[in-house]
């Protein structure tokens, strides 16, 4: 295989193509230019129908901000250490590059943890409310409801366990579980090719080949982060400010 | 240049490194990362500040768009790469924007 210019940019090295351009790294971009679109209209979709739903459990009542927050820290550091894994394999070290390609996919599927902990948090809300001293002002619509029950004589608290959020509750439930559901698939796939990249080290030895190989992959899960950057900030921080 | 060249693990420094010759530093990923964490660590602490008001929108938004650009710029490497692929993936994202907004503006959201 030929080398098409000495001083071509990178990804021109590979292939003596029409445009100088490896194809499949072009075919990755277009598809990432693509993906863009589809993550584009589900969030539009989830800010159409934002405070459409007829009754709670809505973002106020849900979203736990802290916790969210530590999975996208361990995203982020995901992206890092992708980039470890493909500067590894692009210097021939090959230890270097397993390493960091499995922490980079642990650290996938502990982000992937995190969901499926909080859609089952969220499938089980409950809320429970102690009558004495409320303060309505400081109670989401959901509890307000619930709070209603401390009207009747003789009762001192209030419990609701039917009010957990799935993709059937509310509108809110369908376009968030979508939404997100949807990235956690991005992820879910991801961590599958981070994995087989990882057991395939052990097969074949490092090549230039191989880098762009792994370059492909990295493009994919920079994308699954910076995506997950956009819903983290628009669906749940924006999301529990009531000002938006 | 061959793939024969780059067989051997051990061999393939030289060349690979000229292959993707330009790109950051491990320690430019790194100080990217921290930049990163430390952005996060600003929009959740941010979104305390309820004096802020409105303004929360704003700063958030920049800061999610500060960290988007650093990640397609440093890790995805579109700072150093061919332009063609910048133009690839920002035409999809301008796209993208432009849906959302249309959207919003079809459902009147604003």
């Amino acid at each position: 295989m030929e080398k098409v210019s000495a001083d071509a940019p990178h990804g021109a090295e590979h292939e003596a193509t029409t445009t100088g351009i490896d194809h499949r790294k072009m075919l990755v971009w277009a598809f990432l230019g693509s993906d863009c679109m589809f993550f584009g209209s589900l969030i539009a979709t989830y800010l159409v129908y934002k405070d459409k739903s007829l009754d709670g459990p809505l973002p106020l009542d849900v979203f736990d901000i802290p916790v969210t927050s530590v999975s996208t820290f361990v995203l982020l550091m995901s992206s890092m250490s992708m980039v470890m894994a493909y500067a590894a394999i692009s210097r021939g070290s090959l230890k270097g590059f397993r390493i960091w390609i499995l922490s980079t996919a642990l650290m996938g599927m502990t982000f992937l943890a995190f969901q499926v902990f909080e859609f089952r948090d969220f499938a089980n809300h409950e809320v429970h409310l102690t009558c004495a001293g409320l303060d309505l002002d400081e109670l989401t619509t959901l509890e307000k409801k619930v709070a209603e029950g401390c009207d009747q004589p003789g009762v001192i608290e209030v419990f609701d366990d039917k009010n957990g959020l799935t993709p059937r509750t509310n509108l809110f439930g369908t376009t968030f579980f979508t939404l997100v559901g949807l990235h956690g698939a991005h992820v879910t796939i991801g961590v599958i090719w981070l994995l087989s990249l990882f057991f395939y080290s052990f097969r074949q030895r490092a090549t230039t080949e191989r880098s762009l190989d792994v370059d492909l992959a990295a493009l994919y899960w920079h994308f699954v982060d910076v995506v997950w950057i956009v819903i983290f900030t628009v669906i749940y921080l924006l999301g529990v400010f009531e000002g938006f | 240049m061959t793939h024969e060249a780059h067989d051997a693990p051990g061999g393939t420094h030289a060349a690979v490194a000229s292959d993707h010759g330009g790109h950051p530093t491990p320690m430019t990923y790194f100080a990217v990362a921290m930049i990163l964490s430390f952005m996060t660590a600003i929009e959740v602490v941010v979104f305390y500040f309820t004096w802020l008001g409105a303004w929360i929108i704003a700063v958030l938004a920049l800061l999610s768009g500060a960290k988007f650009a650093l990640v397609a710029m440093f890790y995805m490497h579109l700072k150093y790469e061919h332009r063609l692929f910048s133009v690839l993936f920002v035409t999809g994202l301008v796209l993208s924007v432009l849906v959302t907004f249309a959207l919003l503006g079809l459902f009147r959201f604003f």
